[in-house]
């Protein structure tokens, strides 16, 4: 499949590094249609939320992406290749840290390094992984079990054990949604450091709507029944983003369109 | 309307004001009151003997049992006849207890993994679970002979499903992110089972071979019950044709303190193996 190529001089800065077109999904023997004709451009080093009310097939469009589940129509390419399964340029978090407790912090952060190139890549990679540590500000907790890890470190662990591929683009699953408020808050401002600073390219699944607008470039809003992207808003505000800007009018006003959005969404 | 109003307004909190209520007998200290309830069985089991309603052929007195225990344990340390049979008796248990792990995983694994474990192989070991499994006593009797080795197969026997049990529920309590997580690394199927689903399991497995452990002593007691031998069960079955009341109740102190050992032995080591489980953590406690 030819990967849809953005037209020269087009504003665009950068070409789409993930590029969804016209995926869905059918459950036939539920005869369910959980996702229909969806289109999506993620460019290189962009950060991109999709919203939507409880099964709107968002959950079914992550999984899709990351090669867990096989879309039933349309095509799904990553860095110009085809996702036909789970593969390394893919990261992904959930909203549980999901650290192995009889692991040390630094052995489930190099986790996926040993199950893909064995043990002696993993030693390889550990300066790496003590790098990571400091990115995230868990210097000193490479020894620590996760069952002496508060929930936030935890899922400042699992943003690690993401990152030690170098995937290509970063898939996350609400990922702070289990965390207290003040902890979310600052976590999503971590996550958009470390994106600037590793000029990542993301994909979250939120329920807020105010956690999608501060961090995104792009909202994508998605409606159910079948689930189906209504509106891809943009999201013009500067870079970096900080938590001031949520009393900014621009700030309120996507918070206000995404809002109507999502309820005639839920009505149709 | 009226009445669910009324029944309202007496509810019990009235009546549960915040009250600690803790009887006498609570506030002993644990030590003392374990010792003391010892001493008091001890007391009423010398009043029931003296008092001459149990002839002393069916309940010895606790002095005459006492007397016993010193002469075993007397024989035992110095090296005597009971020792060897005690030997017998633990090789007996421990290989059981080794094959019946091995096997225990094994199947465990084999039903707990493949869909045709599951659902092929599972009905026959529920089928087979649900035997009463002493009575195959006589059968391994008959087919391996009257040497270690038919004490040792109903021993296995006896111990393999509590093991079997506990690891195909360990394997399928592996949470849902985490299996997603390992797909999403393209882990093999094997690469899942050992770096994920078995160490998630192990709390199951452990709590299977703690069973295990206390059932292997019963499945080898009784195969030397019926399979003679030389082992500690052949000494209890003679001690009791000869009515040597005093000399069983002995013997059978000492086969539970062996059984107090291999417990002990498989809490220690889940202890040790699981330290990052909370219940396992306080196992050797």
């Amino acid at each position: 499949m030819i990967p849809q190529r953005v037209k020269e001089g087009t504003p665009l800065a950068a070409p789409p590094v993930y590029t969804l077109r016209g995926v869905g999904k059918t459950y036939a023997r539920r005869s369910l249609v959980a996702l229909e004709g969806v289109n999506l451009d993620l460019p290189r080093g962009s950060f991109s939320s999709v919203i939507g009310s409880s099964g709107c097939g968002k959950s079914t469009l992550l999984k899709i992406m990351a090669g867990l589940i096989s879309p039933s129509a349309g095509s799904v390419i990553l860095a110009d290749r085809p996702v036909l399964g789970p593969r390394r340029d893919i990261g992904m978090m959930f909203q549980q840290a999901t650290l192995f407790p009889w692991l040390t912090t630094i052995d489930n952060i190099l986790l996926p390094i040993r199950i893909r190139d064995g043990r002696a890549a993993a030693r390889d990679k550990a300066a790496d992984a003590m790098a990571l540590l400091d990115l995230v500000g868990l210097r000193g907790f490479d020894k620590a079990y996760p069952a002496e890890l508060s929930g936030g470190m935890a899922q400042r662990a699992a943003i690690c054990r993401m990152l030690i591929t170098e995937p290509a683009v970063l898939l996350l699953d609400e990922p702070f949604s289990a965390l207290d408020e003040l902890v979310r808050d600052f976590m999503n401002m971590e996550l958009q450091r470390i994106c600037l600073e590793r000029e990542a390219t993301a994909f979250l699944v939120t329920h807020s709507i105010a956690e999608a607008v501060i961090l995104s470039d792009t909202v994508f809003v998605m409606g159910a029944r079948p689930g189906r992207v209504i509106e891809a808003v943009t999201i013009d505000l500067p870079r970096p983003r900080t938590l001031d800007m949520v009393t900014s009018p621009a700030f309120g006003r996507y918070v206000t369109h995404i809002r109507n959005l999502l309820s005639t969404g839920s009505q149709s | 309307m009226t009445t669910f109003d009324s029944h309202d307004a007496d509810s019990p909190v009235k009546d549960t004001i915040w009250k600690e209520q803790v009887s006498p007998i609570d506030s002993i200290p644990r030590p003392i009151a374990i010792a003391g309830l010892g001493l008091a069985l001890v007391l009423v089991w010398q009043l029931v003997t003296v008092s001459g309603v149990v002839s002393a052929i069916i309940l010895p007195s606790p002095a005459e049992t006492w007397r016993e225990i010193i002469f075993v344990g007397t024989n035992l340390v110095s090296g005597g006849y009971m020792l060897g049979a005690l030997w017998i008796t633990m090789q007996e248990v421990l290989i059981g207890f080794v094959l019946a792990t091995l096997i225990g995983v094994g199947l465990g694994v084999l039903v707990g993994e493949t869909r045709f474990g599951e659902r092929a192989v599972m009905p026959y070991l529920i089928a087979i679970d649900t035997m009463p499994k002493i009575a195959f006593a006589p059968l391994f009797v008959a087919w391996l002979g009257f040497d270690i080795s038919s004490k040792v197969a109903l021993a296995t026997f006896v111990s393999v499903f509590p093991i079997l049990v506990g690891t195909a529920a360990g394997l399928n309590s592996a949470d849902r992110n985490a299996l997603n997580l390992f797909r999403t690394m393209g882990a093999s199927r094997w690469q899942t089972l050992i770096h994920m689903k078995m160490p998630a399991g192990l709390p199951h497995v452990f709590t299977g071979l703690k069973i295990a452990s206390l059932g292997v002593m019963a499945g080898a007691i009784t195969g030397e019950f019926l399979g003679g031998g030389k082992g500690f069960g052949e000494m209890i079955r003679i001690a009791a044709s000869q009515l040597h009341t005093p000399r069983v109740f002995a013997l059978i102190l000492y086969l539970s303190l062996l059984g107090l050992a291999m417990f002990g032995t498989v809490s220690l080591v889940q202890k040790k193996l699981i330290f990052w489980h909370k219940d396992s953590r306080d196992a050797g406690e």
